[in-house]
């Protein structure tokens, strides 16, 4: 399949590959390094349009959506969103998704495009037996429009202009629907990075002019799929299918965080049980980063102690671009995973010296009020 | 060197699906036509190594346009001294920050000496895939195989008939 903005890529020197069941850029001009900077110091423009979007609507849509995933979405603000997990009856993470509850009777998500049938089918069968009992909500997914990703320090300059809203106020994880130079879209003000910036879905016969629009900024530039990954990774954020999958709970992943704390007693979505367990109990692994010596680790290198005992595996690394050092997240023992433990990875028979490290390796730029950062 | 293993190890990488010839075919596309540059004074194997012979001896490196389709290169692995490099067998690894990806020595011999300097400093190979960042130097075994590998004129070719 092609995003309305496969010609746009090609024209630009995009390296079109096949990712998920999509034609995606993976690179532009710009050497993987060169765009990973670009991003931290200027702006990036993403087409993940691949990515698919829906809305979830009517009166019981907060209680549907809470029986599937691990967030307080009643809790969350109308104009808000947060991260948050669906979880099987194991517990494991289907999918992480980012849920915005637009209003109470409104929710917009968006899911991986690897992820895109299974997430459907999944919904679709809980949503079947809701309604069947009464429930009130229904899904659109949103195949008419694209997403793109205006991430870095110059998303916000070159937005601003464009649109009637005061950035000022608009914080990490708000949002709202707007004309952006005079298309309608809806905003919201995260991202893949771990910088300062915003996801736009658009109606795709708009999006090639909307990408125009904001590539009409001296620094920003764009960026593919290649250096999402550099960049994602260095913010620590998990890719799905390395970092997380069905047989991972969200507290192993370290989203302990994404569970609503008013949602912990109940635990009322699929695979509570096993997830009220863990927080109570603790777990066995845990998702850590890493930085290392030598060759970079990279997805599935063991992790092992200064002995050669394995105690883990890396789900996914790669060479820094900003730190110029290897960076890695992977699982280990629990009692390995403290900060600052000393670990190996191997990497082709040699063990290289490696250091359990907090995540993000390079801070995050997120717009936040005083108060949701601390 | 192994750039077909190239595309699926971003792909392990990554999580991304890369199917391999799409990928070469647009790397080629837009980097082999603008950039990627032969030597004239060296012999080239289909695998995108060179090998430059001086006597006996034989410095052995990745091409131009092995190094463009990597991209930025992070990490060199290189035999020991005295190690016997075989003909078309694995000699050491290039990781850039795609991908790792295997080179094989083109001939055969024993090593001499290995490029100290790109443990410092690996992007010597984009810089200078011809001069800085050569890789090993070796004591070949078997001089005539060098005959059996391609020069400039050849390789050129090759590479621009990939592109199709």
């Amino acid at each position: 399949m092609k995003t309305p903005l496969y010609d746009f890529h090609v024209e630009h020197g995009g390296k079109m590959v096949p990712f998920a069941g999509w034609a995606m850029p993976i690179q532009y001009k710009d050497s993987l390094v060169e765009a990973t900077l670009h991003c931290r110091s200027n702006g990036s423009l993403f087409d993940v349009s691949h990515m698919c979007g829906l809305t979830l609507k009517g009166k019981d849509a907060v209680k549907f959506l809470e029986g599937l995933v691990v967030g307080d979405i009643k809790g969350i603000k109308d104009g808000q969103g947060s991260l948050s997990v669906f979880t099987n009856e194991q517990g494991g993470i289907i999918d992480d998704t980012v849920i915005t509850k637009v209003s109470p009777t409104e929710v917009y998500l968006v899911v991986n495009a690897g992820c895109r049938e299974k997430d459907l089918a999944h919904i679709g069968k809980h949503l079947e037996k809701f309604t069947a009992d009464g429930g009130d909500v229904a899904m659109d997914v949103h195949d008419d429009r694209s997403l793109l990703a205006l991430q870095g320090p110059a998303a916000a300059e070159t937005l601003g202009p464009l649109m009637d809203l005061d950035l000022s106020n608009f914080f990490f994880s708000h949002f709202a629907k707007l004309d952006i130079a005079g298309i309608p879209c809806y905003l919201t003000r995260t991202g893949y990075t771990g910088e300062d910036g915003f996801e736009i879905s658009v109606p795709g016969e708009r999006a090639v002019e909307l990408a125009k629009k904001l590539l009409e900024s001296p620094r920003v530039r764009l960026c593919g799929l290649g250096a999402r990954d550099s960049l994602r990774l260095e913010a620590g954020l998990c890719l799905y299918g390395n970092d997380l999958n069905e047989s991972i709970t969200p507290v192993e992943a370290g989203l302990t965080w994404t569970i609503g704390k008013n949602r912990r007693e109940a635990c009322d979505f699929l695979g509570g049980e096993v997830i009220k367990k863990q927080l109570a109990e603790g777990v066995s692994t845990r998702r850590v980063g890493l930085v290392s010596t030598g060759a970079p680790a990279r997805a599935h290198s063991d992790i092992t102690t200064p002995e050669g005992e394995k105690v883990g595996e890396v789900s996914s690394g790669a060479f820094s671009p900003c730190l110029k050092k290897n960076v890695a997240m992977g699982y280990v023992n629990k009692s390995h995973g403290k900060a600052g433990t000393q670990l190996k990875v191997v990497v082709r028979g040699k063990a290289n010296d490696a250091t359990v490290t907090k995540m993000p390796f390079v801070p995050n730029t997120y717009f936040k009020t005083a108060i949701a950062a601390s | 060197m192994a750039l077909r293993k190239l595309a699926s190890q971003f792909a392990c990488t990554t999580g991304l699906r890369v199917g391999i010839s799409p990928a070469l075919q647009a790397c080629r596309e837009s980097i082999w036509r603008s950039f990627a540059t032969v030597s004239e004074d060296r012999k080239y194997a289909a695998s995108h190594e060179w090998a430059k012979v001086d006597g006996d001896i034989a410095t052995i490196g990745i091409s131009d346009f092995a190094q463009a389709e990597l991209g930025d290169i992070v990490y060199v692995e290189m035999p020991e001294v005295g190690s016997q490099m075989e003909s078309g067998a694995v000699f050491g690894v290039v990781e850039s920050v795609k991908a790792a990806s295997d080179v094989y020595s083109p001939v055969s011999g024993e090593v001499v000496e290995f490029n100290e300097k790109l443990v410092e400093e690996p992007g010597s190979v984009n810089k200078d895939p011809f001069g800085e960042g050569w890789m090993v130097k070796l004591r070949l075994s078997d001089p005539s195989q060098v005959d059996s590998l391609m020069d400039a004129k050849a390789y050129e070719q090759k590479c621009a008939s990939d592109d199709h």
